[in-house]
C-alpha cells in the first residue's frame, strides 16, 4: 500500500438527505491514469472536489502521500501537490494567456521575473506560444480547457485531476487531449480524470472506477469495466442489461 | 508602460510647480483636496478595484487617522507624524478586525457589511465623550513647522506635503500592481474558487489588500486634522466619503493604477466649484451633475476615464 499516492478510503459525502457518495474506496499508484466514469449524477464532480478538499467529506479519508487530508482547504492541497481543473472551464476572464498561467506559476515562483519566465516554458508544453498575449475568453473551448490544464501545471502537482476536459470537443480535439494527457503522464504526473468520452479515457486508462447513484459499481482495466454486468446496466438500464446477456447465453 | 512613466513624470511636475505660478489659496485648497481624495481613492482601488472586494467602509480607516492622531495630540501631546504611525497601526488592526469575519461573505454582502461597519464607527464616535462626541476635537495651535504638521500663513506646505502622499500611495499601487499580490487579487476578483484551487490563500490576500487600503486612507485622516484643525465624526467618518471614494476609482476606472488620480482631478474640482458657485442655489446640484457623469460613463465608458487616455495601451 505504500506505493500509492492516493487513497480514498470509504469516503462518504452527503447533501442534506442525499447521499453523492457512499464508502467510496480506491486507490492510485504513482504514475498512473485513473478513469473516473459513470452516468450523469453518479457522484464524479462530488468525489474531486472531497479530494481536492472544496467539499469536506463527512465520513471517510483521503490520503495523499501518506498524509491524511481529509479537512484540509483546497489552498493547502493545491500547495500539497495536487491539482485540479473544473468541469465548467474558469479561465481568468480578464487576463491573458500569459498571465493566467502565471497565476499558477506564482505558487513555486514568487518573483515576478521567475514566474513570467516559468510561465512561458509552461506555455511552450502546451502549444500556447504564439497565443501569449491574447484574451483567455478569445480562446476556443478547446484552447480554455487546455489553458486551464495549463495553468494547474504550472502550480507543479504531483497529481492532477481533470475533470471532463474532453467534454464537447471534436474528434481531433479529443486526440490533441489524450497525447497531452499522456505527455503529462511522461512528466511522472499521476492523473484521475473524470470522463464522459469513452474514446478518449478507454486506451489511455491504466484503471478505470464507475460510479453510480453514489455508489463505487466497478473498478478494473477498461476492458474488465466494459464487459462488466453492473455497468452495463448502470449505463443503458436493466432490460438491456438482461437482453445482452440472454443473446450471450444463445450465442 | 515607458510612455505612461513620462506621462506621470510630467503630470507631477506640473503639479509642484502649480504653487509657484498660482497663489489663489482657493485653488490651492481645491488641489489639495484632489490629491488627498486621489490618496485614498488609490487606498480603495486596492481593495476595491484589484481585488475586487468593493468597500463602502474606507471612510472609517480616515477617521481612525484622524482621530487617533488628534487624541494623541491633545491628551498626551505626542507629535502628529508619531499619531500618523499610529493611526496606520490602529487602522491596520481594524481592517484585520473587520476583514476577518466580512471576507467570508461574497459579493454584494461584504459591500453592506462594510456600510454598517462605517455607520457603528460614526454612532461610537459621535456618542463617545472621551473623543469629544458629536462636538469633535479641535486642535492646539501650535508653532509653524514641519515638525509640528501644522503651518498657518500658508497652505503650500500643505499642498508639497499632500502631494508626496499622493506619490507615495502611486508607488504602492503600482508595486502591487506588478508583483505576485496584485496578480493574486486580481485572480481572486475574477474567480475565488479558480483562485483558491491554484493554491491561493484568498482570506489572506485579501487582507493584505485591506490593511494597505487602510494605511493609505488613514494617513489622509491624519493630514485632514492637521490641515483643517478641527475633526468630528460626520466630517471624517460620513458614509459619503466612502462612496466618493469608490465614485472616483469608477470614473476613472477601477482596478487601473491611474483610474483613481484622474477620476479625483474630474470629481472633486467639479464637486468643490458646484458646491462653491451653485451651493446657494440649493444643495445637491454638484450631485445631480456627479451623477448625470457616473451615468453617462457607465453608458459610454464603462472602463472609465482612463481607457480614453490609453487606446494604445493593452
Amino acid at each position: 500500500m505504500s506505493s500509492d499516492i492516493l487513497i480514498v478510503d470509504n469516503v462518504t459525502k452527503r447533501f442534506g438527505g442525499l447521499t453523492a457518495n457512499a464508502d467510496i474506496s480506491f486507490s492510485i499508484k504513482e504514475g498512473e491514469i485513473i478513469g473516473l466514469i459513470g452516468p450523469n449524477g453518479a457522484g464524479k464532480s462530488t468525489l474531486f472536489n472531497c479530494i481536492s478538499c472544496f467539499y469536506n467529506a463527512d465520513g471517510g479519508r483521503i490520503v495523499f502521500k501518506g498524509q491524511e487530508i481529509t479537512r484540509k482547504d483546497p489552498e493547502s492541497i493545491c500547495r500539497m501537490g495536487i491539482g485540479r481543473t473544473f468541469q465548467i472551464v474558469r479561465t481568468f476572464k480578464d487576463m491573458n494567456v500569459l498571465e493566467n498561467i502565471m497565476i499558477g506559476a506564482f505558487l513555486r515562483n514568487p518573483k515576478r521575473k521567475d514566474a513570467q519566465a516559468r510561465s512561458e516554458e509552461v506555455a511552450g508544453v502546451f502549444r500556447f506560444t504564439d497565443k501569449l498575449y491574447l484574451k483567455a475568453t478569445s480562446l476556443t473551448i478547446s484552447e480554455q480547457k487546455r489553458l486551464e490544464v495549463a495553468r494547474v501545471f504550472a502550480t507543479g502537482p504531483k497529481v492532477m485531476l481533470l475533470d471532463e476536459m474532453m467534454a464537447g470537443l471534436n474528434i481531433h480535439e479529443i486526440k490533441e487531449s489524450v497525447e497531452l494527457v499522456l505527455r503529462l503522464r511522461e512528466m511522472g504526473i499521476t492523473l484521475v480524470l473524470v470522463e464522459h468520452v469513452m474514446e478518449g479515457i478507454m486506451p489511455i486508462a491504466n484503471r478505470i472506477v464507475v460510479l453510480d447513484y453514489g455508489e463505487k459499481i466497478a473498478e478494473g482495466t477498461p476492458d474488465e469495466v466494459v464487459n462488466n454486468e453492473k455497468v452495463i446496466e448502470a449505463y443503458f438500464g436493466k432490460k438491456y442489461a438482461k437482453r445482452r446477456e440472454n443473446k450471450t447465453r444463445i450465442q | 508602460m515607458k510612455k505612461g512613466l513620462f506621462v506621470f513624470i510630467l503630470f507631477m511636475c506640473i503639479l509642484a510647480a502649480v504653487p509657484l505660478f498660482l497663489g489663489d489659496p482657493f485653488v490651492c485648497h481645491i488641489l489639495i483636496m484632489t490629491m488627498m481624495y486621489a490618496t485614498m481613492s488609490i487606498g480603495w482601488n486596492v481593495i476595491g478595484g484589484y481585488a475586487g472586494q468593493v468597500s463602502f467602509g474606507n471612510a472609517a480607516f480616515f477617521g481612525v487617522g484622524a482621530y487617533t492622531t488628534a487624541i494623541l495630540l491633545v491628551n498626551f501631546s505626542v507629535n502628529p507624524w508619531l499619531g500618523m504611525l499610529a493611526g496606520c497601526v490602529l487602522s491596520v488592526g481594524l481592517a484585520v478586525v473587520v476583514g476577518y469575519p466580512c471576507f467570508r461573505l461574497r459579493g454584494h454582502y461584504f459591500a453592506i457589511a462594510t456600510i454598517a461597519v462605517g455607520e457603528i464607527m460614526v454612532v461610537i464616535f459621535t456618542n463617545w465623550d472621551y473623543v469629544g462626541a458629536a462636538v469633535g476635537i479641535y486642535m492646539p495651535i501650535l508653532e509653524e513647522s514641519f515638525t509640528n504638521f501644522e503651518f498657518h500663513s500658508s497652505k503650500i506646505p500643505y499642498y508639497y506635503i499632500i502631494l508626496c502622499m499622493l506619490v507615495f500611495a502611486i508607488a504602492v499601487s503600482y508595486i502591487v500592481e506588478e508583483s505576485r499580490l496584485g496578480y493574486y487579487l486580481r485572480a481572486i476578483k475574477d474567480d475565488p474558487d479558480g483562485a483558491r484551487s491554484l493554491g491561493i490563500d484568498i482570506q489572506k490576500y485579501k487582507m493584505i489588500a485591506f490593511s494597505i487600503s487602510a494605511v493609505l486612507t488613514s494617513i489622509c485622516g491624519t493630514f485632514y486634522g492637521q490641515y483643517v484643525l478641527y475633526i468630528h465624526p460626520s466630517s471624517t467618518m460620513d458614509l459619503m466619503m466612502s462612496i466618493h471614494l469608490c465614485i472616483i476609482a469608477l470614473i476613472g476606472g477601477i482596478g487601473k493604477l491611474f483610474g483613481p488620480v484622474i477620476g479625483a482631478f474630474v470629481f472633486i474640482p467639479l464637486m468643490e466649484l458646484t458646491r462653491v458657485y451653485l451651493g446657494s442655489e440649493g444643495q445637491g446640484i454638484d450631485m445631480i451633475i456627479y451623477s448625470l457623469l457616473v451615468i453617462m460613463i457607465a453608458i459610454w465608458r464603462p472602463q472609465g476615464l482612463w481607457a480614453l487616455f490609453s487606446r494604445g495601451d493593452k
